[in-house]
């Protein structure tokens, strides 16, 4: 049977993110091992011209509509379902971003098809179709089989070949009316992040922390090795939330995307919605009491230790090689 | 205001997790169950709201190990009420979980100042959000990556903040009742002492609320559950921690970092 797949793309500020273009690449694999098509669906504002780009697909399905800076959800949903119908769609691909967030979940219930969340590996073999999924913030891998390979896929960013997704030249452009649909939610504006604090997505050099840290008191000595080492600090979710760094030092899924020459993590587990965040970073060091930590995956030097007590020392190592102790 | 919190108790990631013989599902005796994150910032946002409006907080879970006292907790920081149904949460998955607290709203009704509040995802919702199926199911709006709630028109409608990335967030105006999946609270959730809590489970109660089995535990049946190749890509530094800070000042010098 060859697959017809849908892939939702998204953007922000007249910008698709990679994660589309990600998506794009592997449902090309995949239709062009069936003989299948690709068709890449984006709605909003702005959504005639982005579409041109979209030459991973064969067809983009275009819902231009000028007064949607951020396309409304409901109406989203309905598009996709009427999509998968008039396409005979067997496989609907979502990005696990927080614009989408509910997206694929959704539409499941109103298409029938099943929904896995977190899918980090597509494979064909024998005539079946294997979906990867990590659970458990990437502890742990699961494997299920697609039930007539039909299924709507979250698909995890940075884990399929971006480059894949972009191919020069034009899909062909269908326009699709904006399905009726009375949302009682409404989107209002667009929040820019908090100036003020330091921009962490130009640092060189970042220690970044997570709850290994343990307590506020902690964020010093990181701010003292950053110094050290002419960077700053950055960290995982839960230290914000905590209250003890701001979120303009958040890395991740719904924190900043940082790509420096360093990123040193302690404490930091290393969950999918973190590694979005990071893994432009050049060189990667993790400190982590747990030696089966995610982190060490995509990590290139690691230490299982302390946190707390390879802070001080590493600090000195590093003033004693800059001669300035 | 009538805020329902929603908890998803889930293995705690923080231990150990082993493999079952059957290969398809965690080993039972080793995992501890924890509510999420997400769904003690919804506690906290519920309380604030409640704080500032006014209304009736209620939380809500399923039964599993350990869930009494994140209900009594709860209790213990200033909820109204908890109610416990009796379906076992570590048996079903996010579609049965969505499927026990539509039936719990529909015992319950749903009035125009409801306010449903679970946490927007939990580490093990391999089958979806269980906020986002649970408002399709009661045709209910849904937005999720909350972290700002204010209510507005006198508690007919909610202004929302919803998480995009890179710090970007969006503003939207929803219409109660709704389903609003909280990523987290506009303050860090609050601390209770430990002798307030026991005082809690000695004078409270948490409510039970007896549903029948959803028709299907699972929707998705997994084939094989594994660690991830633990061979993974970073080169361990072995030795004493002052060795291991050389070696990494070492690597940075090397790499013309310092
Ligand atoms: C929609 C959504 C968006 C999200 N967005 C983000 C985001 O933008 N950024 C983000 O980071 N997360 C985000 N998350 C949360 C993410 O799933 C993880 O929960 C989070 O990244 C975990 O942070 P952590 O690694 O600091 O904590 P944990 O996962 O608790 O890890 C702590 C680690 O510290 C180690 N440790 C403990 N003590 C020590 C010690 N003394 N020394 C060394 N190591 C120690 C432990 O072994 C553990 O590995 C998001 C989640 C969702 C659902």
């Amino acid at each position: 049977m060859s697959a017809s797949i849908i892939v939702l793309v998204e953007h922000l500020k007249g910008n698709i993110p990679e994660i589309s273009y990600e998506m794009l690449g592997v449902a090309r694999k995949i239709a062009d091992a069936s003989g299948g098509k690709v068709y890449a669906l984006i709605a909003g504002k702005g959504s005639s011209a982005l579409a041109t780009g979209l030459g991973a697909a064969d067809v983009a399905l275009v819902l231009e509509d000028s007064s949607a800076d951020v396309m409304n959800d409901d109406v989203l949903i309905e598009a996709l379902k009427q999509a998968i119908n008039e396409k005979q769609a067997t496989l609907v691909l979502v990005g696990c971003t927080n614009i989408s967030f509910g997206i694929g979940t959704r539409l499941a219930l109103r298409s029938g098809m099943p929904f896995i969340n977190w899918v980090k590996d597509i494979k064909t073999t024998e005539g079946e179709m294997v979906v990867t999924s990590a659970l458990f913030g990437g502890k742990v891998l699961s494997d299920i089989v697609l039930k007539d390979k039909k299924g709507i896929l979250g698909i995890l960013s940075g884990v399929f070949p971006p480059d894949a997704g972009k191919i020069a030249k034009q899909p062909s452009i269908e326009h699709i009316a904006k399905p009726e649909i009375k949302s009682k939610i409404t989107f209002r504006s667009l929040m820019e992040p908090k100036a003020g604090d330091i921009d962490i997505s130009r640092m060189d050099v970042l220690v970044s922390v997570g709850r290994g840290i343990q307590s506020p008191d902690n964020i010093p000595l990181a701010e003292e090795l950053a110094n050290a080492l002419g960077g700053a600090v950055s960290s995982s979710r839960p230290v914000v939330d905590q209250g003890w760094l701001p979120l303009t030092r958040q890395v991740g899924k719904s924190g900043m995307n940082v790509s420096p020459e360093l990123y040193l993590a302690l404490g930091i587990s290393g969950a999918p919605e973190h590694y979005e965040g990071m893994k432009g970073a050049k060189l990667v060091v993790a400190i982590n009491t747990d030696p089966k930590a995610p982190i060490f995956d995509f990590a290139h030097y690691g230490a299982v230790v302390d946190c707390l007590e390879i802070i001080e020392l590493l600090k000195e190592e590093i003033q004693k090689r800059k001669g300035t102790q | 205001m009538n805020a329902y919190v929603l908890i998803k108790m889930a293995p705690d990631p923080v231990e150990e997790l082993d493999i079952a013989n059957d290969g398809k599902s965690l080993n039972a005796e080793f995992i501890r169950f924890k509510s999420g994150d997400p769904d003690e910032h919804s506690i906290e946002q519920a309380l604030l709201l409640k704080e500032k409006n006014g209304g009736k907080v209620t939380v809500v879970a399923l039964d599993a190990p350990e869930v009494d006292d994140v209900l009594y907790t709860a209790l213990a920081k200033g909820v109204d009420r908890a109610v416990k149904i009796s379906l076992d949460q570590t048996q079903l998955g996010s579609v049965a979980t969505a499927q026990a607290f539509a039936s719990f709203f529909q015992k319950e009704g749903i009035s125009s100042d409801t306010l449903i509040m679970p946490g927007t995802q939990a580490i093990d919702d391999i089958e979806g959000e269980t906020g986002a199926l649970l408002a399709e199911m009661l045709a209910l709006p849904y937005i999720g990556v909350v972290s700002g709630i204010t209510l507005t028109n006198g508690g007919a409608k909610a202004v929302v903040v919803k998480e995009f990335s890179s710090g970007l967030r969006g503003e939207y105006e929803v219409e109660l009742p709704a389903v609003l999946g909280i990523q987290s609270a506009e303050k860090p959730p609050r601390y209770v002492p430990v002798a307030k809590i026991r005082a809690v489970m000695k004078t409270a109660k948490i409510e039970t609320v007896d549903l029948s089995e959803p028709d299907k535990a699972k929707i998705l049946e997994i084939e094989r559950m594994y660690k991830p190749e633990v061979a993974g890509r970073a080169q361990i530094l072995e030795g004493d921690v002052k060795e291991i800070a050389a070696k990494l000042a070492e690597i940075f010098a090397e790499r013309g970092i310092i």
